[in-house]
């Protein structure tokens, strides 16, 4: 019995740990502080002169920084600290106004080298980092609503066009569409007719006494395409939003079927993060009624800022938010806020056409806001929350139109410029489909994300130390031989959450903590092993042979099932439980390679192919 | 020289005590998760959290006046780790800004010192429900999984016996949650599917020994078998539970309030997979009435094979 491992599995274990060794390099590196510039469109990039100015400017204003660099239209620059670097963003944010979008920004500092074959360090979790958590879940019942209310009106269209005489179209609230006619001639055409025209509705039809009843229903297929729509369209407006924000690698991100994640690492003000992404807020513009108008045509509303004070619109929309191409937060004259618009092509047609013949009478600017209350409500003897959507409605304006209106004009009428600002920001970004509520919300502070950090580095440095003091102790020479296979293993744990650029979070800190400990416990069967084997009167080196061997299975079976039980956490968990998901399978995976492979080989160099009398163990 | 024999433990000697023991400890657990319940965390109740950062040690009871001065309802109020780290939790439905007004109110009663915001969260009752129901759907599925591993690499009576012992870990765990009425959020459900994995490891290694044994041991019966079993995986058993509880010591001393609870589960996971691991896995075993024919045919590699 030699133990000797051939010289290709020397090599091949040799190679793997480089390579390892290489990969988990980049995390050794610190994080600059750095502030991330980038433009809003194509008209505003940031290029050469740009930075050059920005360079400038923070050298006359004596904020520090240690480089600054341009990469694919995105700047960054570099600084030794988060104070300069919170000035720096101050400093740049009001140089160059709301064109561009300026972030807080956490720049891995790895060298070129590293960069080059691929490398770079885990990503920290928010809270490690810290930021803002949402879980936002899309009002699928409301997206529904919505496009019903739009097919009332297609219906009523399409049965005009043809001349088909109908009393009533009506939306239950059952979610049912109901038309009434009074012939039933009339209703079998109409219902021809849609059938044709709209193959996704189910309709049936009914008579109650002298009156003929339509009522439609949507497929199960078009309810579903409605809903996926409403989701895909509330993800766009959230991630325009969200840059608009500027955040460094903000995540926007749909989860099941109608919720959606958004994660914004580093951000400062949570409260602006959220009022901003949960904002329903749209535009309408409309005319002010005529004083002899129809009851039926005209709607009142209230002033936002005069409680109290009312006026009496038109029913008719001229355009909504969503035909707003650009807006801009600026100041009129008499330097109160408002917000300069541009339509898109439509808007600025509609808008010019109607104006055109209302000069000299008053547009009011309407602002709409979804909104919702949640009441306790009493079914069958439980208490159940209920969230009753309401809308919001008021008026922020009300001027004469002085001259037909085209493509730019503007808003005034607002309290301050924060909400000018943030009303510009909105349009910009587009209105949501469908009202969305937070389900969920995490915020973890800057400081607690450095201490968390902090005292996982700290608890891991503690209970490793701890292990590789016992194994010494208990285990002398070999006990030294399993600490290396440990170290290694901790390095390769590392490089493997680096190549699959892995989200390092607390739990999974709790995690490698966890598979340090429970990696020892390879090495701690096959050693137990060893002596046993000794202890049945094997000389050393067929013991340590049939250690090795015989403890094999049994590390294979009990890794295997501890393994399961991690993919299940990682399949079923969300966020923190994936992160520690992650790390106990990739460290059982690990361990199991350093612990059969690196120890025996470990253990082959120091005691194979010489004759022993004894092993210190 | 080496020749020293191993000891063996008659463990199976007091096996009618540990099963009532155990039993025993079954019953209390599953009174008590019955009678007080589980006190379940943020995370499956919903609600809101704040933790607020002092800069010298807070007054509870002064947070607390203040808090239901201003309105709040259903507040409770606590430190953890250090004095000037104050956790308060709040069933209050959600305001965005609710982070802000509570740092707010507490701010104005404390006129010397600066708080920071170190942590809000909320979530909504109906994720939790959810989570609720996922959690338990995990756990079952783990524990199906590995029962389908067992039958496959052992044999149908170690399957059972190795989930039955796991379960008994599982439920003792919980039980002391719900008597202590410790939190239970979802790091420790983390915690408690680890201690699924870990506890089967344990018995795993034991089986694996049983079997072995049932092979060689030709000439012994069952409780000689799991006697010498047992002793031979002794001295492992001991060491890895002990360094794998070195490292929780430090979590839990060094973690920090996200980890704690953590720890402590997989701590009192790790106590009851260890006993169990030795007394009642193998007890399932003789319970389930396991004899050397369940291991046959034995596959020839293993006991032919190695032996110089």
């Amino acid at each position: 019995m030699l133990n000797r491992y051939p010289l290709w599995k020397n090599l091949l274990i040799i190679f793997v740990l480089l390579v390892a060794g290489l990969y988990a390099a980049p995390n050794l590196y610190p994080e600059d502080y750095a502030v991330q510039v980038s433009g809003t469109r194509e008209a505003y990039t940031v290029d050469q002169a740009l930075m050059k100015r920005l360079e400038e400017d923070l050298n006359q204003s004596g904020v520090e920084f240690k480089s600054a660099e341009l990469n694919e239209g995105t700047g960054l620059i570099r600084f030794s600290d988060s104070d300069t670097q919170l000035r720096a963003k101050d400093l740049i944010s009001k140089e160059l106004g709301t064109n561009y979008v300026v972030a807080l920004n956490l720049a891995a500092t790895t060298p070129d080298w590293l960069t080059e074959i691929g490398a770079g360090p885990m990503k920290l979790g928010l809270d490690l980092r810290g930021g803002v958590h949402f879980l936002l879940e899309v009002d699928m019942a409301q997206a529904v609503g919505q496009r019903l209310d739009v097919y009332v009106s297609d219906i009523k269209g399409k049965l005009r066009d043809e001349r088909l005489r109908y009393r009533e179209v009506e939306h239950l609230s059952d979610g049912r569409l109901s038309v009434r006619f009074v012939d039933a001639q009339v209703r079998d055409d109409a219902q021809a007719l849609l059938h044709t025209n709209f193959p996704e509705f189910l309709i049936e039809s009914a008579d109650e006494g002298s009156e003929y009843f339509l009522y439609i229903n949507l497929t199960e297929q078009t309810i579903r395409e409605i809903e996926d729509y409403a989701v895909k369209q509330n993800l766009t407006t959230l991630r325009n939003r969200v840059n608009e924000l500027g955040v460094a690698e903000p995540l926007v991100q749909r989860q099941g079927r109608n919720r959606i994640v958004v994660q914004l690492p580093g951000i400062q003000d949570a409260a602006a993060a959220k009022r901003i992404i949960g904002k329903t807020a749209n535009l309408e513009f409309r005319l002010e009624a005529k004083p002899d108008a129809s009851r039926v045509t005209t709607e009142s509303y209230e002033f936002r800022n005069e409680p109290g004070r009312k006026a009496t619109l038109e029913k008719d929309i001229i355009i909504t938010g969503s035909n707003v191409a650009n807006a801009q937060a600026s100041f009129d004259e008499n330097g109160m806020p408002q917000v300069n618009i541009t339509l898109d092509g439509k808007g600025g047609q509609m808008m010019s056409r109607v104006t055109r013949n209302a000069i000299q009478r008053r547009m009011a600017v309407l602002f709409v806001e979804h909104k919702s209350r949640i009441v306790q409500q009493n079914v069958d003897g439980e208490t159940v929350e209920k969230r009753i959507p309401y809308t919001e409605k008021g008026i922020i304006s009300l001027a004469t139109i002085q001259s037909t209106l085209g493509n730019s004009f503007r808003i005034t009428g607002l309290e301050s410029s924060q909400e000018s600002s943030e009303l510009a920001l909105l349009l910009r970004a587009g209105a949501l489909a469908a009202p969305i509520y937070f389900v969920e919300e995490r915020t973890v502070g800057p400081s607690m994300g450095a201490e968390n950090i902090a005292m996982g580095i700290t608890s891991v440095q503690i209970g490793f130390a701890l292990v590789l003091a016992f194994m010494l102790l208990y285990y002398r020479v070999f006990g030294v031989l399993a600490n290396i296979a440990l170290t290694l293993n901790l390095v390769l744990l590392v490089s493997v959450m680096s190549i699959l650029s892995a989200t390092l979070t607390l739990p999974g800190i709790a995690g490698i903590v966890l598979t340090v400990g429970m990696a020892v416990d390879a090495n701690v069967l096959i050693f137990e092993r060893i002596k046993e084997e000794l202890r049945n009167g094997l000389p050393p080196q067929s013991a340590i042979h049939a250690g090795f061997e015989r403890a094999y299975s049994t590390i294979l079976d009990a890794n295997i099932t501890t393994l399961l039980a991690a993919v299940i956490l990682f399949a079923m968990g969300t966020g923190p439980v994936k992160g520690f998901a992650v790390t106990l399978s990739v460290g059982i995976l690990t361990s199991m390679f350093t612990a059969i492979l690196v120890t025996r080989g470990l253990v082959n160099l120091a005691y194979g192919g010489r004759k022993l009398n004894k092993l210190s163990l | 020289m080496m020749a020293k024999t191993q000891k063996i433990y008659n463990f199976m000697g007091p096996r009618k005590l540990m099963a009532a023991f155990s039993l025993t400890l079954l019953l209390i657990s599953v009174a008590s998760l019955a009678i007080n319940g589980l006190k379940f965390g943020l995370d499956f109740t919903g609600g809101s959290l704040v933790e607020i950062g002092y800069e010298q040690p807070a007054d509870l009871g002064v947070i607390r006046n203040a808090l239901e001065d201003a309105g709040y309802e259903d507040v409770t109020v606590q430190t953890f780790g250090a004095a000037t780290d104050v956790l308060i939790r709040l069933g209050e439905t959600h305001d965005p800004k609710l982070g802000d007004n509570i740092l707010q109110q507490l701010q104005s009663a404390e006129s010397d010192q600066t708080l920071t915001l170190r942590r809000n969260e909320f979530v909504g009752s109906q994720v939790g429900e959810e989570l609720r129901e996922q959690g338990g759907l995990g756990m079952l599925l783990a524990l199906a999984m590995i029962m389908i591993y067992l039958a496959f690499r052992f044999q149908i009576k170690f399957s059972l016996g190795a989930v039955l012992a796991l379960v008994h870990d599982v439920v003792i765990v919980l039980g002391m949650f719900s008597m202590l009425q410790l939190e239970f959020d979802l790091t420790v459900l983390a915690a408690i599917l680890a201690v699924i994995g870990y506890s089967l490891n344990d018995t795993i290694v034991v089986y694996d020994r049983i079997r072995e044994n049932f092979r060689i041991m030709r000439k012994a019966d069952a409780i000689e078998i799991m006697n010498s079993s047992l002793s031979q995986t002794l001295s492992r058993t001991l060491m890895t539970s002990f360094t794998t509880i070195l490292v929780l010591i430090a979590l839990a001393v060094f973690g920090g309030s996200t980890i704690f609870g953590f720890a402590v589960a997989l701590l009192a996971g790790i106590g009851v997979g260890t006993y169990s691991s030795i007394y009642v896995a193998a007890n399932l075993l003789l319970m389930l009435k396991v004899t050397r024919d369940d291991l046959i045919p034995p596959p020839k590699e293993d006991v032919v094979d190695e032996m110089p």
